[in-house]
């Protein structure tokens, strides 16, 4: 099993946020889906340690997250987060920056190609990409580190739809070439169904279901 | 060594010669009242307690060259960083306990400039010398190190997105902190370097004119000048490096997390 989720409870300025989580995420392609504040994105954070849950335990392929070292956990657990957040200079700067923490080399034009950029974005100043095109170099800079599980913040959220393929295409193609399991938080169950085999489904911090898309998104 | 005692003279300074420079003051409540500043109130705080604290600290200075013991030299340099440290920790609000990293700046940097310039030969180790200047080093350093604070504070809040992208990609709190600890140092040091670029051109730094005011050369009084300028460049980085270094880690837990200083849970 990829994640086991055991009791998760966390509260953020005296209301609780996720509330006595109990569930499994096997490898391959998961979904998170709920409403607006169901706490998708903070239940995605506890999974590489960018925050800790204030009971219960969640471990990792069997053995408790918080028994892993934060920093070589986030480059094997990347995620992609919301909004994009890059470093001030060129896309290549920040896949390089990415790729030197995780101790790998740089296959700069197969990475970009895999977020679905040409390998003309390379040179380009990130100051100066659409928001589409940012989300993607955030997805380029994460697989730069060659993580063997991706977590994905509502990736599309501040994209058109032209945007919104490219980078749906890209995580196919991704999941097709790579072995890199996905876990991917959505408020649009359509999205869920094309993307994932496996859904989690959150409401105001409670599960409401765990299982197979089929099943769950029936 | 600086020859003190060779420009050292004895100006007089009657009481209504201060009182009468009051009239600025009230030139100054003035324009805040005229423009609706509101700024009258602060203008009597201020001056009231620049005349209650010069006072009293000329008494205590009166006292510590009389008594002429290092020991009170440095029980009075103590209570300047204390108080600096408190001082500062206010334009630091946004930094979560900011109080030990400024206290430990500017002691740092009060001892290591003071120290240095003792060492180097340029000052006497005593009174005369060790109190002024340790007040010009503990107040430019506390300055230094309150705008690096409040940069890093504002900063630290602005950047959160960025900053926790980076650490979602294995840096370190160091790493990811890292552009955010340079430019807060840079706004805490460039005040002294900019007018240290100006100097003589657009002002003339207050000890020049105290000297010459004084009936001092101009040779000595720039001389003095430069000294204290260099020191004083010293102490600032020395002050705002070690307190950027030290608060930006307050905001980080120790699994490299950031702290959640505010109920902004994403959702």
């Amino acid at each position: 099993m990829l994640f086991e989720l055991r009791e998760v409870g966390l509260d953020r300025g005296g209301k609780t946020v996720l509330d006595s989580l109990s569930a499994e995420i096997p490898e391959g392609a998961t979904a998170i889906v709920g409403p607006s504040g169901a706490g998708k994105s903070t239940l995605l954070r506890l999974l590489n340690r960018l925050a800790d849950p204030d009971r219960g335990e969640i471990a990792y392929r069997g053995r408790p997250l918080r028994e892993h070292e934060p920093l070589a956990l986030r480059r094997e657990v990347g995620l992609v987060p919301q909004l994009p957040a890059l470093l001030e200079g060129t896309v290549e700067s920040n896949l390089r920056y990415a790729a030197d923490l995780a101790g790998e080399s740089l296959e700069l034009d197969e990475t970009l190609g895999h977020a679905g950029l040409d390998p003309s974005f390379a040179g380009r100043d990130v100051k100066k990409l659409s928001v589409g095109e940012q989300q993607r170099a955030m997805l380029a800079r994460a697989l730069a580190q060659r993580p063997r599980v991706l977590l994905l913040d509502e990736p599309t959220s501040a994209l058109d739809h032209a945007a919104r393929d490219t980078i749906e295409a890209a995580l196919t193609e991704l999941r097709r070439e790579l072995e890199i399991s996905t876990v991917l938080v959505s408020h649009d169950p359509e999205q869920a169904r094309r993307l994932s085999d496996w859904v989690l489904r959150l409401e105001a911090g409670r599960l409401v279901g765990c299982g197979p898309l089929e099943e769950v998104l029936a | 060594m600086i020859p003190l005692a060779s420009v050292a003279t004895s100006i007089h300074i009657a009481i209504w010669q201060v009182a009468a420079s009051l009239v600025l003051v009230a030139l100054a409540a003035a324009i805040s009242f005229w423009e609706k500043a509101d700024l009258e109130r602060d203008i009597l705080v201020a001056t009231g307690r620049s005349i209650v604290q010069l006072t009293l600290v000329g008494y205590a200075i009166k006292l510590i060259f009389e008594a002429d013991t290092i020991w009170l030299v440095l029980l009075l340099l103590a209570v300047m960083v204390f108080f600096g440290a408190i001082t500062a920790r206010h334009r630091a609000a946004k930094v979560p306990e900011s109080f030990r990293p400024l206290l430990i700046a500017l002691a740092l940097a009060g001892g290591t400039t003071l120290g240095l310039v003792v060492a180097l030969g340029i000052f006497e180790p005593t009174p005369r010398y060790l109190v002024p200047v340790g007040g010009m080093v503990i107040g430019n350093a506390m300055t230094a190190s309150a705008v690096a604070l409040n940069r890093l504070g504002d900063e630290m809040g602005d950047a959160r997105a960025r900053i926790e992208a980076t650490l979602a990609l294995g840096a370190t709190a160091r790493e990811a902190a890292a552009p955010t600890v340079r430019r807060s140092l840079r706004s805490g040091m460039i005040a002294l370097v900019d007018s240290t670029k100006t100097t003589g051109l657009i002002f003339f730094p207050g000890t020049m004119v105290g000297m010459l005011l004084a009936g001092a050369s101009p040779t000595d009084a720039v001389r003095l000048q430069l000294i204290l300028l260099y020191t004083l460049l010293g102490s600032v980085s020395i002050s705002a490096l070690t307190a950027t270094l030290l608060a930006y880690r307050n905001f980080f837990t120790p699994a490299a997390q950031l702290r959640e200083l505010e109920s902004k849970a994403p959702a």
